[in-house]
Parts: structure tokens; C-alpha cells; sequence
């Protein structure tokens, strides 16, 4: 069996900063604790937090699970990651505005020209704009797992629009209220400055256009959305709107809201809907979500659109491969952060290779999310690997494949007590006129005995995230 | 050559329409081979939008239209001076990788007709230059010119399948053949001086370009067998027709929308 690292109990001791966590679950009596857990979900419930995390799909209006049981982190374990998720948040960005650029990371021969100007990510219509402060990926969610004391791997980044913000803050403000004792007990990092972060950032990248106060304004796709309560959230914490697309037009090279009181000018659009239904005149003429004329009065410099079109292509899976590369090519450091290793299947070793190994590794679409169209290996059975054999044979350059991790474990409230079950994290990282990070993230959990899916959508929960003060 | 443009699109609606957007790519290249003297980009009625020149060197103009709109007009009249250069786009300023022109769209879809156009093609050429000389003269030869066989959103697959097309058909056919044996390729539109011998001409035309290694992008016109030259003035590209439009633009509304375009390109006595 798997020797998996536990946060918490390690060797027959509690490691220590879990120290205080180990009194308060020995003193809460059962009774106590189930009613704590019901109290968390009326809680949820009567906030509305019932969205599925990004592309995971799912019925919206169901709650995803919260565990009450913590995630900590000591502040020298959390300054070692904060340092490596911006460093990696740095090169991200400096290789999206090389490709749309001069391409230097290409003609060096460090990633391959097909990978970067043949991908569906890659926005031809964005080359040669250089947006402003050159930054395109102004929240980057980067997904870590853990295998040891200091052994952090990046399993993917999100340069997007990454969603679960809003659990980060609701799970740490349900916390509160419900154990304000533990709070008073534990200096526990605040992270209740993400909005006010967020929207200083949102407004040091306002167009050049734009010679006041930006106007803020959150893009989402409309209330069926599954996350459009985290947009909703976000506009009410930050003050700033919240739109749909057929609440702006485009006139005179500028963005406009309509309101009860006339036409309002939009400076800063942070959208969370996809490039494809920006703007039917520049991408799909099809649809119908979009606001035609965006992408001119973007590229003339009328809007900024956060994050920017084209940055999908940073984030995609085989491109990740390449992110150490980008740190040392663009930053001249050595990446902080290490990658987990990946098999590409378009090259015939690594396919072979994989072929040969179905059982142990674990095999995902290159532009597959949240955790569907993928295989866990040592989890599966002998049909669905003879599936996922014919389905890369048929299409190789569609998969790769990475080890199966050892991902950590922290102990989480189950029905007999409290029992490890893995986690992830993904720590949201602000990038504007500064580099910033607030101390935390999202914890998800996979509840399933045994399961390495956190994944809400394949019965994954979250946690509140703690980062210890000095 | 010295050449005036007169370019009228007229857009209507049997039903007045909520608003119009549009976005314009209808302004001269800016490489060796030409020189603006003056030009004029108009939409009657329109309220102009931001301009900027994009990453492959075209320059861009949005406008829109407050409803109701009826009829929506774009004018563009101009002068300007060509110089052949035998094809290459030489002095052309631009910031897009060649690499990504290599990309299939809808309409330049590589199917099997296409593969085996451009294989057979380029057999035994020695040199890219060679290779794309080959698959001009093969799409000329494989698709006739005849109007009213294709439409707007026929495929380089669907006008070979059938042998038949216009320029639009002949350059997406071209683009797709050459992105097939692996050379970047884009779809151009401009328009064409035909000159007087009696026959009737479409003036808006299209053509391809092929990035050749060690040259740069060189026109070719399978249309009309040769390489762009005086006769041609150069607007935009795009990976496809679509991308390359000189007129993008959508009018909200539910009326029908009926379209009426006259070129009119004369050559000034010099």
C-alpha cells in the first residue's frame, strides 16, 4: 500500500501546526459536532453558495460539501509556496506576451511552434496588441498538490477566469462563526482582503483611454451559470457591477452599460465567460452571448477585458510541460515549484510508454476539466483502461499522462470520527500593477475513502485554508 | 500605376433593425507595392469607433449605428499608387508567427480531395518557391470559373469536390492545398483592376498568400494564373474569407437583410 503523507499525525506524533486543532476535536463530543455540520449547511444554504467549481458542470444548486476540519499551513511553509506560485504567476504572463509578441521562447527553439501557434487557445486576433501593463492573466489559479513536508507539485495552471474564490472567503467566514474560540486560539492569516485585492488590481489595468476612476464591471454569462453566485458575490464585495452581455453596447470605440440613468462608460471588464462569446463579429458568429464590437474597442484601447483574450493558451495541459522552462527562459530563476512529470502521448516514446502502463498512471484530455475524460489508473477496471487504450490509440495527441501522486491527506469529519481523505489546493494569485497573494486558497477534499478525485463533481468537498501568523 | 477607388456596400432591412455594429478592414496595406494618395472609410449615419492596426498589419475600424436602422451604407473612395512587386509582400510590417497560418478553419477544411490536390502538386517540385508556383496552377486547373455555383460559406473541399467557383473558391482552395503539404497560407482580399477588354470583371477580388522561407509572404491569384501586381490593390488577410472580410457586421433586429455592393475602380492618365 501507498505510503501517503498525513498533514497532521506523522510518525506517532501531531505535526505542529495542527497542535491546537488536535485539543479542539478531542474536546468536541460528537452530538456537538454533528450539529456544527448541520449548522454549516443551513449556513450555505441560506447564503446561496451551491455552484460548482469551473467546468465541473453538475446541478448548480447543489451544495457542495464542506468539511469543518481545517487545512493549516505554518508561515514558513506558506512563504515558500507564496514565492514559487508568483514566480510561476510572472512567467505565465511574460510567455503570453512574448507569443503574441516576437514569439522569442519559439525562435530559441524552448517549446515547439506548433504546440503555441496551432493551438485552439492561440487568439491570432490579439497578436500584436499589447494590453495593458502587458499583463493577460490577471488571476491565476494554480492547482498544487502535496506529497510530503516539502514536496508541493503543480498539477495545472488556470489563467482564465479560475473559479472557487468565493468558498475561500464563505469557508473562512462560516468558520468564524461558528468557532470564534478557535480563531481567538490560532493567529490565523486573514484573507478577508482578497476583494479589496482584487479590484486594485482590476484597476491598475485600465485602459489608456481611461483618465478617471475606472468603472469595474464582472461579465458573467447570467444566473443559470453554475458559478454565477461567485460573480454575483464578487461584485457586491468589491462595489463594483455586474453585467450580461445584453447590458453593454459599443459606441464610439468605448464599452457602455445601459442604466436607469443613461449610458455609463465600462473601463475594466473582468469577464467569466469564454473568449469564444466575446464578440460574434471577431470570434463566433454565432453567438449570441457576446457584444459585438468588444474586441475593436479592446484592441483600439477603449477596454481592458481581464483576463485577456488568448490567455487559454498558457494554461492548456501540454503547454504546462513548458512552464519551468518559461521561469528559467523569461525570469532567469530557477522554477520554485516543480511540474509533475508528463507523458505527452503525441510523442510515439511517451505513448508507448503509457500504452505499457495504463495501470499505474493516470491519463487525461489535453483540454479536458474538472475531472472528467480521465482515467485514474490503479482506480480503474480492466474495461475502462481497454477503453482508454483505444480512445488514445485512436487519437493520441489528445492525451497525456502523469504518475499516479501520492496526494496528502488531512483529517476530515466522517461518520466515525474523523479519518484522512486527500486534498488539493488552489491558492488564487493577483496579478496588476503588483504581484500579490492572499494567505490561503481553496482546500478540495476528496470525501471518497481512498479517492484521489477532489473534484466536486466526482464527490469532492472543500475546507477552510489556514496560514499561521509568526 | 495610379489608380481611384469607388466602393459602395448598402445593407437594408425590410424591418427597421435595433442597432448595426461594424467592424472594417477596408484600408490599403501598407508595404512596397503601394501608396496611399487619400482614402476615405465612411458608414452614413454611423458613429465612428477606436482604429488600430492589428498583429498581421491590417488596419481596423469599428463603427455602429444607432437604431432604428433601415439601411446601412459604407463608402470608400480613394486614391492610390501601386507598384508591382511581382507578387511579394515586401515592407509589410506585421508581428503574427507565419507558424500561425498553418491552422484549419470551417471553410479551408484538408479533406481527401485536397490532400491528394496538393500532394500530386507539389511532386518533384525543389524549392517552397517551386511548390507553390505547382499548387496555384493545380487549383487553377481544378476549379473553373463560374459564378453563381458556390455561395459565401462553400469549403475549398466543396468548390474542388465540384470543379466549379469563384475567386473566394480558388483562394480557400489554394490556402487549404498549401497548409496541407505544410505551408503557412492566408486568404487575402483587396481589389482588382481589370482592364478594358470588354469582359466584365468583378472588381472586389480575393487571393492567397504563401509564406515562403527566406522570402516572406508572396501572393498568388489562382483566379487569374499570376502573381498580384499593379493591377491589384491589397486590403487585409485572414486565416479564412471570413477573418479576412472587409466588412464585418451585425444589425440587431429580425428584418431580412438584403445587400447591394458597386465597385468602381478606374486607372488615372498619367
Amino acid at each position: 500500500m501507498t505510503d501517503y503523507f498525513n498533514e497532521m499525525y506523522n510518525s506517532g506524533k501531531v505535526r505542529e501546526p495542527y497542535l491546537r486543532l488536535e485539543d479542539w476535536r478531542r474536546a468536541m463530543p460528537a452530538e456537538l459536532r454533528q450539529m456544527k455540520q448541520a449548522e454549516a449547511e443551513a449556513l450555505f444554504r441560506r447564503i446561496g453558495i451551491t455552484f460548482a467549481v469551473y467546468g465541473e458542470g453538475g446541478d448548480p444548486d447543489r451544495l457542495i460539501p464542506f468539511d469543518m476540519f481545517p487545512r493549516v499551513f505554518t508561515q514558513n511553509e506558506w512563504r515558500k509556496l507564496e514565492k514559487g506560485i508568483k514566480q510561476r504567476a510572472r512567467a505565465l504572463n511574460a510567455f503570453l506576451l512574448d507569443v503574441y509578441s516576437r514569439g522569442e521562447i519559439v525562435k530559441a527553439g524552448k517549446i515547439p511552434a506548433k504546440l503555441v501557434y496551432q493551438n485552439e487557445a492561440f487568439e491570432r486576433a490579439v497578436t500584436g496588441f499589447t494590453p495593458p501593463r502587458g499583463i493577460y492573466s490577471h488571476i491565476v489559479g494554480i492547482d498544487l498538490v502535496r506529497t510530503g513536508p516539502d514536496d508541493f507539485f503543480v498539477l495545472e495552471d488556470n489563467c482564465r477566469t479560475p473559479s472557487g474564490v468565493s468558498y475561500m472567503l464563505e469557508n473562512r467566514e462560516i468558520m468564524m462563526r461558528m468557532f470564534p474560540n478557535l480563531f481567538r486560539e490560532n493567529r490565523i492569516e486573514p484573507v478577508d482582503g482578497y476583494a479589496d485585492a482584487l479590484r486594485r488590481t482590476l484597476a491598475s489595468v485600465a485602459p489608456a483611454k481611461c483618465d478617471r476612476q475606472p468603472t469595474i464591471g464582472i461579465l458573467t454569462p447570467g444566473h443559470f451559470n453554475s458559478a454565477y453566485y461567485e460573480h454575483s458575490f464578487l461584485a457586491d464585495l468589491m462595489g463594483v457591477e455586474l453585467v450580461e452581455g445584453a447590458d453593454l453596447f459599443v459606441e464610439g470605440g468605448f464599452v457602455w452599460m445601459r442604466t436607469t440613468e443613461g449610458p455609463k462608460k465600462l473601463d475594466v471588464i473582468y469577464r467569466r465567460i469564454d473568449d469564444s462569446f466575446l464578440d460574434p463579429l471577431c470570434f463566433r458568429p454565432d453567438s449570441m452571448l457576446g457584444i459585438p464590437g468588444l474586441m475593436d474597442a479592446y484592441r483600439s484601447g477603449g477596454v481592458t477585458i481581464c483576463s485577456a483574450p488568448g490567455a487559454g493558451v498558457a494554461d492548456d495541459k501540454a503547454v504546462y510541460t513548458f512552464v519551468p522552462e518559461m521561469v528559467r527562459f523569461y525570469l532567469g530563476e530557477e522554477p520554485i515549484l516543480q511540474n509533475v512529470p508528463t507523458w505527452q502521448c503525441a510523442k510515439t516514446d511517451d505513448c508507448k510508454y503509457v500504452l505499457e502502463h495504463l495501470g499505474e498512471l493516470v491519463v487525461k484530455e489535453v483540454h479536458g476539466s474538472g475531472g472528467y475524460g480521465m482515467l485514474v489508473g490503479p482506480k480503474s477496471t480492466k474495461e475502462q483502461i481497454a477503453l482508454f487504450r483505444a480512445k488514445i490509440e485512436e487519437n493520441p495527441e489528445n492525451y497525456i499522462a502523469q504518475p499516479t501522486l501520492a496526494l496528502s491527506t488531512t483529517p476530515t469529519f466522517v461518520e466515525e470520527g474523523i479519518a484522512p481523505r486527500h486534498v488539493d489546493l488552489r491558492p488564487y494569485c493577483l496579478v496588476g500593477e503588483k504581484v500579490e497573494l492572499v494567505p490561503g486558497g481553496l482546500t478540495r477534499v476528496a470525501l471518497t475513502e481512498g479517492s484521489l478525485v477532489v473534484n466536486s463533481s466526482q464527490g469532492g468537498g472543500v475546507k477552510d485554508t489556514w496560514v499561521l501568523a509568526e | 500605376m495610379i489608380l481611384t477607388v469607388n466602393h459602395v456596400t448598402t445593407y437594408q432591412y425590410d424591418a427597421p433593425m435595433r442597432a448595426a455594429v461594424q467592424s472594417l478592414r477596408l484600408f490599403p496595406s501598407r508595404f512596397d507595392g503601394q501608396r496611399t494618395i487619400n482614402w476615405e472609410v465612411a458608414v452614413e449615419g454611423g458613429i465612428r469607433g477606436g482604429a488600430f492596426r492589428d498583429g498581421a498589419g491590417d488596419k481596423v475600424e469599428g463603427w455602429s449605428l444607432r437604431g432604428p436602422v433601415s439601411e446601412v451604407t459604407v463608402s470608400v473612395r480613394g486614391q492610390i499608387e501601386t507598384i508591382d512587386t511581382a507578387g511579394v509582400l515586401r515592407g509589410h510590417r506585421e508581428t503574427v508567427s507565419p507558424f500561425a497560418y498553418l491552422r484549419e478553419t470551417a471553410a479551408t477544411w484538408i479533406d481527401d480531395g485536397i490532400e491528394a490536390l496538393a500532394t500530386e502538386a507539389t511532386k518533384g517540385a525543389e524549392s517552397d518557391l517551386d511548390r507553390a508556383h505547382g499548387l496555384a496552377r493545380a487549383v487553377a486547373e481544378a476549379i473553373a470559373y463560374v459564378p453563381g455555383t458556390t455561395h459565401a460559406h462553400t469549403t475549398a473541399a466543396e468548390a474542388l469536390a465540384q470543379g466549379e467557383g469563384v475567386c473566394q473558391d480558388h483562394a480557400h482552395a489554394l490556402v487549404a492545398c498549401a497548409r496541407a503539404v505544410g505551408m503557412p497560407a492566408r486568404y487575402v482580399s483587396g481589389y482588382l483592376y481589370a482592364r478594358d477588354d470588354g469582359e466584365p470583371h468583378e472588381a472586389a477580388h480575393a487571393w492567397a498568400e504563401i509564406w515562403i522561407e527566406g522570402i516572406g509572404w508572396i501572393g498568388f491569384d489562382p483566379a487569374n494564373e499570376c502573381c498580384p501586381s499593379d493591377l491589384y490593390i491589397r486590403l487585409g488577410s485572414g486565416l479564412d474569407a471570413r477573418e479576412a472580410a472587409p466588412i464585418k457586421g451585425i444589425a440587431q433586429g429580425t428584418g431580412e437583410e438584403s445587400l447591394d455592393v458597386t465597385v468602381a475602380l478606374e486607372a488615372v492618365q498619367q
